[in-house]
C-alpha cells in the first residue's frame, strides 16, 4: 500500500491540502484572512470535522487552522515523527521469580493513535523495561499478546482463550500471570477466568490503569509493579484484580475475582469488593493478606482449564413498570439464561410473573440478584418472592449480578440441564457466594459527617 | 610561582574582570556590550466564577485548613513526537513524594485527577480572544488543547491543558514595537507549601483557575525595557474589565540571555519592579559562566577528559569545627570528598552579587539530589564553614593538586549517587557555558537554579478535549466590545496634559475609559478629573477600607450630581472616601457627612472681617501668607461646595496685608 499523506483529512481540508500540495508531516506557511501561520501539518482524527487543518508551531503547541480562511499555503520541508518508547532489553536476574505478563489490549504503556485520537498500548517487555525500570527489580518478565481488544469488547471467545493461554503457562511452571487489561469490564473478565480456570498452583492477577500512561500521574506503573509482586512473591494463589486501594500513590488492593466491581467511572480506587474484605494489600515491600482463607501457592504444575461459555445469557436490570415484553423478547430471541438485577431484596413487578412462568416453561434458567449490590437476595420475606420462587425463578444469594452472569454463562456453557446448571449456581467458588456477611462488608461512608470527615483528614485518600 | 589569591579576593578580581557594574550604574552600552536580550512569559488570571475545566468556584482561596492529602508521584511520559523531556527525566531522578491538600470548598474530583475535563469554561475562551485581539495575535482557527508536562508535581496530572488562542502580534512600548509569539489560555497550578527533602507539599485552590499567557519574542535588549513591556502587557491585560487583580493574579516568567549565553527562564516574578535588577543580574551571570569556561578551556585542551574524583570519608577522621559537619553522624548523614581538577579560582568565581560558582553546586544538589542547605562546603568559597586545615587533609586524603579545588558533601545514603552525578555533571557544564535551565527569583534580584529549561518534547495533544472551532461571527462579536488600547490612551492623556505620575495607576486599574467618559462626555477638565483619579482616589485607595459594592463608575456618577446641584466640583474630594466606604449611602447623607450645608457666597464670607480681627490678636506670625491660610482654615468648611476655592482665597486674601513678596510665590 502507498503512503497516506494524509492521514485522517477528508472533505474540504483534504481539498485544500491536495490543491497546495502540502502533506501530512510537512512543514507548512499558511496566509490567512487571520494572519499568517507556520507550523508543522499534522494528522487529523477520523472523528473530528472537515474543516480544519491542525498544526503544530514552532513553540510545541498544536492549532487548527479554518480552510475557509486560507489564502494560500506552501510546503517547505518535512519530517515524519519516529514515536518510538524507548526500548531495553529487559535483564535477566537469577534468583527473581518468572512472571508472564499477557496482554490483551489494555493500556500499560502507549502511545498516541492519530487516526481515532486514542492511545495505543505499546508492550514488549523492551518497551516496558523502557517505561517501568522498576520491574527488572521485581520479576523476570516475559510477555505475550494474546489478543488486543478494548476492554469493552472483549467477550466469551476471549475469556475461553484467554484461560487456555494461562493454561499453558502454569503447565510450563510459570511463578506468576499478570494479565494487562481494560479497567471497564475488568471484573467481568476476573469471574470467568476463577471459574475457568480450577484450582490454580500460582497468583494470577489483572491489572489496568485508570489514568493512560501516557500522563504522569498515571496509576498504570505502581499497579503494575504491584501485580508483578503479586505474581512473582505473594502467597495467593487465585484469580486476582489488583488496582489501587487509595487514590493516593500508596497501595494497591487485590479484590478476589469474584467479589470484585468497578464503582467509578474514573476514580483510581474504582475498584472495590462488595460485602466481603478484599483478599490483601500490596506494596512493592510485600502481600499483606486481609483475609486468612486463601489458597496458598502450590509447587505443582496441576491445573484443571474449563473454557466453557454459553454466550445467549442476559442481565435485565428491573425499573418500575417494566413490561413483559422484555422478558419475552429475550426468550423469543433463544437466550438460554437471564440474570434479573430485582429491586431491595430481589423483585420486580407483577405483570412480569407470566413472562417469567413462559420462560421457566420453555427452559430458560432465570436467576435473582440485587441491583443493590450488597446484601442477600431474600426471597420468602415477601408473598411476592416466594410467588416468584413458584414461577422458577432462583434467588442467587449474594451473588453480584455481573459474576451471577458470568458464571450462569459458564454453567449453561457446561451442561444444559437446569438442574446441574442450579448446582454448579448455588454451590459457593471463591465467595462467589458467602454463606455470611461481615458488618464491616458493607462500608459506604457519607460525606460532611464529623467522624468522617475526621478520618478523611487524617488518612491519605 | 606566584601566590594564589584568596577566594575573597578572586571574587573581587572576577567581579572586575568581566566588567561587572551595578544596574544603578550600567548604561544601554553596557548591555550592549554583554548581548543583553530578554523576552517575557507574562500570566493573568481571569475573572470568570468557575475554573477552566471544571465547575469549581474561581478564585477562593483557602488558609492552611484543609479536608483531606492525597498523595502522587510523577513519572516521565514520552512526547507526541516520541521523546523525553530533559526536565521531565531531571524531575524523575529527583523521586519526590507530592502532597496535595484538599479542601472541598475549591477542590473536586478533577484537580486530583480522578475525573476527566470537563468542556472547557466558554466566559474564559471570550476573554482570552478580546485580549488577543487587542494585542494584534492572529486568532486560531480551532483551538486545540495540549498537555505540558510538569514533573514538580504543580499541577495533579502531571501536565497543564492549555491552548492557544492566538500567535504573532505586537506591543507598542513608548519608542519601539515588541513581538509577541503567542497567547495561550491555560488552567493554573497549585500553590507550594513546603518542599523539604524527598516530600513536597502543594495546596490545591488556585489549581484549574483560568490564565492567559503572554510570550513576547526577546525583543527588549535593557532590564527596563523588560519592565515597559511588562506593565504595557499588563495594562492591556486590565483594560478589559475582566482580570483578577491582587497578589499572585499576575505574575511572569522573564527569560534572559547574554551573547554567547543560553536562554535562562526566571520563574514566577511576581511583581515588575523587581525584573530590571533580575534580568541585569541574570545576563551578568551569564556572562561570568562565560568567563569561567574560558579559564576552564585554557586549562583543558581535551574537556572531554577532564573527570573528577569522589571517595566516600570518615567524619571521625576529621577535626570539624562547623556544626553541620560534626553533627554528620548522629544526623545518619554520609560524608564525601571530592576533588575537582583545575577548579581552584572557579568555585570562588563571581556569578551574581554575593554568589560565586560553588553556589550553583549547592543549589543543584539541594534541588536535584534533594538534599537540604547547607549541604557542601569548599575552600574556595566566600565564606568557608571548615578551616584551613580540614581542607588541607581532604587534599592529602584525595591526592590533589595544586590548582584542583576540593569540597565536602553530605547527604543521606540513598541521595549519594545522584549528587555525585550533580556535581559531575554541574562542572562539565561549566565547560559548554551557560546551563539551560529555569531559576528561582530572590526580592534582592539574585536567583537559584529551580529546574532544566523544559523544552518543547512536553507537548501532547489532550485526548480526552475534542478540538473547538472559533468562529469568524464570534471573533467579530468579541471585536465590537473591546476598549481602548493603551498606547492610544497614553497619547490622548498627554495630548491632554495629564501629569505623567498620575498614567500608570490609571492605566493599571483600567480607568481611562472613565476618565475619558468623564472629560467627553460630561466636560470635566482633563487634569482635574486625571489627577482626582489618578492622585486623590489611589491616596483614599491606600488609607481606607473598600467596601464590596464600591465601582470606580461612582466617581463621575458623583460629578454629575454635584453639578446637578451645583455644588462645586471641590466636595468631590472629602466626598471619596465617603463613598468608598458606604457606596450605597444616598446623596443627601453623603453630603450631610462630609459637613456640606447650602449657603450662599455673601454667607460663607459674612463672618470675614470678625475673624481678621480676631487673628489679628491671636496672630504669633506676622506674615500674610500665614494670615491667609488660617483665614482659608476657618472658612474652608462652610465654602466647600458653595464656592470654589480660588474664589475664597481671593476673597480672603482681598485687603489683608503684610509681605508683598508672599503674593509673588
Amino acid at each position: 500500500m502507498s503512503e497516506d499523506f494524509f492521514q485522517g483529512y477528508r472533505g474540504r481540508a483534504l481539498r485544500t491540502l491536495k490543491k497546495y500540495n502540502v502533506r501530512v508531516w510537512g512543514q507548512a506557511k499558511i496566509a490567512t484572512s487571520r494572519g499568517n501561520f507556520v507550523g508543522t501539518v499534522l494528522p487529523r482524527s477520523e472523528n473530528d470535522d472537515d474543516g480544519h487543518i491542525v498544526l503544530k508551531i514552532p513553540t510545541g503547541y498544536n492549532v487548527g487552522i479554518d480552510v475557509g480562511t486560507i489564502l494560500d499555503m506552501e510546503e517547505t520541508g518535512y519530517k515524519k515523527a519516529n514515536y518510538k518508547i524507548p526500548e531495553q532489553e529487559f535483564p535477566y536476574t537469577k534468583g527473581l521469580p518468572r512472571v508472564k505478563l499477557i496482554g490483551t489490549g489494555g493500556t500499560i504503556a502507549s502511545r498516541l493513535d492519530y487516526r481515532t485520537g486514542a492511545v495505543i498500548p505499546a508492550f514488549s517487555p523492551g518497551e516496558l523495561y523502557g517505561a517501568v525500570p522498576e520491574l527488572a527489580e521485581i520479576c523476570n518478565l516475559t510477555t505475550e499478546k494474546v489478543f488486543a481488544v478494548f476492554s469493552e469488547n472483549m467477550g466469551a471467545a476471549q475469556y475461553k482463550q484467554l484461560a487456555v493461554a494461562i493454561g499453558k503457562e502454569i503447565e510450563n511452571g510459570i511463578d506468576g500471570i499478570v494479565i494487562g487489561h481494560g479497567t471497564d469490564t475488568l471484573h467481568h473478565t476476573a469471574a470467568a477466568l476463577t471459574y475457568m480456570i480450577k484450582d490454580p498452583p500460582v497468583p494470577i492477577v489483572l491489572v489496568g490503569s485508570q489514568r493512560s500512561s501516557d500522563r504522569p500521574s498515571s496509576d498504570a506503573a505502581l499497579n503494575l509493579m504491584h501485580a508483578c509482586y503479586t505474581a512473582g512473591h505473594g502467597d495467593i494463589a487465585e484469580v486476582m484484580v489488583c488496582m489501587f486501594g487509595p487514590t493516593s500513590d500508596e497501595y494497591g488492593m487485590l479484590h478476589r475475582g469474584t467479589r470484585v466491581r468497578k464503582m467509578h467511572s474514573s476514580y483510581r480506587s474504582t475498584f472495590r469488593t462488595l460485602g466481603d474484605m478484599p483478599l490483601a494489600t500490596v506494596t512493592t515491600k510485600g502481600v499483606k493478606p486481609i483475609k486468612k482463607d486463601y489458597n496458598p501457592r502450590r509447587k505443582n504444575k496441576k491445573v484443571t482449564i474449563m473454557p466453557y461459555f454459553e454466550e445467549r445469557v442476559a442481565i435485565l436490570y428491573y425499573y418500575p413498570n417494566m413490561f413483559p415484553d422484555m422478558v419475552d423478547s429475550l426468550v423469543d430471541n433463544g437466550y438460554k439464561g437471564i440474570i434479573i438485577a430485582g429491586t431491595g431484596l430481589g423483585h420486580v413487578n407483577k405483570p412480569l410473573y407470566p413472562a417469567l412462568e413462559r420462560a421457566h416453561k420453555k427452559g430458560v434458567a432465570v436467576y435473582m440478584t440485587v441491583q443493590t449490590l450488597w446484601g442477600y437476595v431474600q426471597m420468602f420475606v415477601y408473598e411476592t418472592g416466594r410467588e416468584m420462587m413458584a414461577l422458577g425463578v432462583v434467588p442467587a444469594e449474594n451473588m453480584l449480578p455481573e459474576v451471577a452472569w458470568v458464571k450462569l454463562g459458564w454453567a449453561l456453557g457446561q451442561t444444559a440441564d437446569l438442574e446441574e446448571v442450579k448446582k454448579i449456581m448455588l454451590t459457593p467458588m471463591n465467595d462467589d457466594i458467602t454463606r455470611r456477611e461481615p458488618y464491616n462488608g458493607y462500608l459506604v461512608y457519607q460525606g460532611g459527617v464529623p467522624e468522617v470527615e475526621d478520618f478523611i483528614r487524617r488518612f491519605r485518600k | 610561582m606566584k601566590k594564589k589569591p584568596s577566594p575573597a579576593q578572586n571574587y573581587r578580581d572576577s567581579m572586575q574582570a568581566i566588567g561587572y557594574v551595578p544596574r544603578k550604574q550600567a548604561t544601554r552600552k553596557d548591555y550592549e556590550r554583554i548581548g543583553f536580550m530578554s523576552g517575557l512569559e507574562v500570566h493573568q488570571q481571569l475573572h470568570t466564577r468557575e475554573k477552566l475545566f471544571c465547575r469549581c468556584p474561581a478564585g477562593i482561596y483557602q488558609d492552611d485548613e484543609y479536608d483531606a492529602e492525597v498523595i502522587r508521584h510523577m513519572r516521565p511520559t514520552l512526547s507526541e513526537l516520541g521523546e523525553y523531556d530533559g526536565t521531565a527525566l531531571m524531575e524523575f531522578k529527583t523521586k519526590k513524594n507530592i502532597v496535595y491538600r484538599i479542601k472541598n470548598e475549591t477542590t473536586c474530583t478533577y484537580e486530583v485527577d480522578d475525573t476527566p475535563p470537563f468542556p472547557i469554561n466558554r466566559e474564559a475562551v471570550d476573554i482570552a480572544i478580546q485580549i488577543s485581539l487587542l494585542k494584534k495575535l492572529n486568532i486560531v482557527g480551532e483551538i486545540h488543547i495540549t498537555r505540558k508536562q510538569y514533573l514538580d508535581g504543580s499541577i495533579p496530572t502531571g501536565f497543564q491543558r492549555t491552548a492557544i488562542i492566538g500567535v504573532e502580534g505586537a506591543i507598542q512600548l513608548r519608542h519601539k514595537l515588541v513581538r509577541l509569539i503567542q497567547l495561550s489560555l491555560e488552567e493554573d497550578s497549585c500553590r507550594e507549601i513546603s518542599d523539604i527533602g524527598h516530600w513536597r507539599t502543594y495546596k490545591t485552590d488556585r489549581l484549574g483557575m483560568p490564565l492567559i499567557e503572554t510570550v513576547t519574542y526577546p525583543d527588549m535588549v535593557t532590564p527596563d525595557e523588560v519592565a515597559e513591556a511588562c506593565q504595557v502587557i499588563r495594562f492591556l491585560n486590565r483594560s478589559i474589565d475582566k482580570v483578577r487583580t491582587g497578589i499572585g493574579a499576575a505574575r511572569q516568567d522573564v527569560n534572559v540571555s547574554c551573547r554567547g549565553g543560553t536562554r535562562v527562564e526566571i520563574k514566577g516574578v511576581s511583581r515588575i519592579k523587581w525584573i530590571p535588577e533580575l534580568t541585569h543580574n541574570e545576563a551578568f551571570r551569564q556572562w561570568a559562566l562565560l568567563h569561567i569556561r574560558e579559564k576552564l578551556l585554557e586549562r583543558f585542551k581535551k574537556p572531554e577528559a577532564w573527570k573528577m574524583t569522589s571517595r566516600e570519608l570518615n567524619s571521625r577522621d576529621f577535626n570539624f569545627r562547623s556544626k553541620a559537619l560534626k553533627g554528620l553522624r548522629n544526623a545518619g548523614m554520609k560524608l564525601y570528598g571530592v576533588s575537582l581538577p583545575g577548579f581552584l579560582g572557579v568555585l570562588s568565581h563571581f556569578t551574581q552579587p554575593g554568589k560565586v560558582f560553588a553556589d550553583e553546586i549547592s543549589d543543584r544538589l539541594k534541588v536535584v539530589a534533594c538534599i537540604e542547605k547547607p549541604n557542601m562546603c569548599t575552600h574556595d568559597a566566600l565564606k568557608s564553614m571548615e578551616g584551613a586545615e580540614a581542607f588541607r587533609q581532604l587534599r592529602r586524603i584525595m591526592g590533589s593538586k595544586v590548582n584542583d579545588a576540593v569540597l565536602f558533601f553530605w547527604g543521606p545514603e540513598e541521595d549519594i549517587p545522584t549528587a555525585l552525578e550533580t556535581i559531575e555533571e554541574r562542572c562539565r557544564m561549566a565547560f559548554e557555558g551557560v546551563p539551560n535551565e529555569t531559576r528561582k527569583s530572590f526580592p534582592d534580584g539574585t536567583t537559584i537554579f529551580e529546574r532544566v529549561l523544559p523544552g518543547a518534547d512536553r507537548m501532547y495533544p489532550d485526548t480526552d478535549s475534542p478540538p473547538i472551532p472559533l468562529l469568524d461571527d464570534d471573533i467579530e462579536r468579541l471585536r465590537q466590545n473591546l476598549p481602548s488600547e493603551t498606547i492610544v490612551a497614553y497619547k490622548t492623556m498627554k495630548k491632554w496634559g495629564v501629569p505623567e505620575d498620575v498614567h500608570t495607576y490609571i492605566l493599571r486599574n483600567n480607568l481611562f475609559p472613565l476618565l475619558k467618559e468623564m472629560v467627553e462626555g460630561d466636560g470635566e477638565e482633563p487634569v482635574f478629573a486625571a489627577t482626582l483619579l489618578g492622585q486623590r482616589m489611589r491616596f483614599v485607595e491606600g488609607h481606607y477600607e473598600r467596601a464590596p459594592g464600591f465601582r470606580y463608575a461612582q466617581v463621575a456618577g458623583m460629578m454629575r450630581a454635584l453639578r446637578k446641584r451645583g455644588l462645586d466640583a471641590e466636595l468631590i474630594k472629602p466626598i471619596l472616601p465617603v463613598i468608598y466606604q458606604h457606596p450605597k449611602m444616598d446623596m443627601d447623607s453623603i453630603l450631610t457627612s462630609v459637613g456640606y450645608s447650602p449657603m450662599n457666597e455673601s454667607d460663607v464670607l459674612a463672618n470675614l472681617d470678625f475673624l481678621k480681627k480676631k487673628f489679628s490678636s491671636i496672630r504669633i506670625n506676622h506674615g500674610r501668607e500665614a494670615e491667609v491660610s488660617w483665614l482659608m482654615g476657618q472658612l474652608r468648611p462652610a465654602a466647600l461646595g458653595n464656592m470654589p476655592m480660588c474664589r475664597l482665597k481671593a476673597s480672603v486674601s482681598e485687603g489683608v496685608g503684610g509681605n508683598r513678596q508672599d503674593e509673588a510665590l
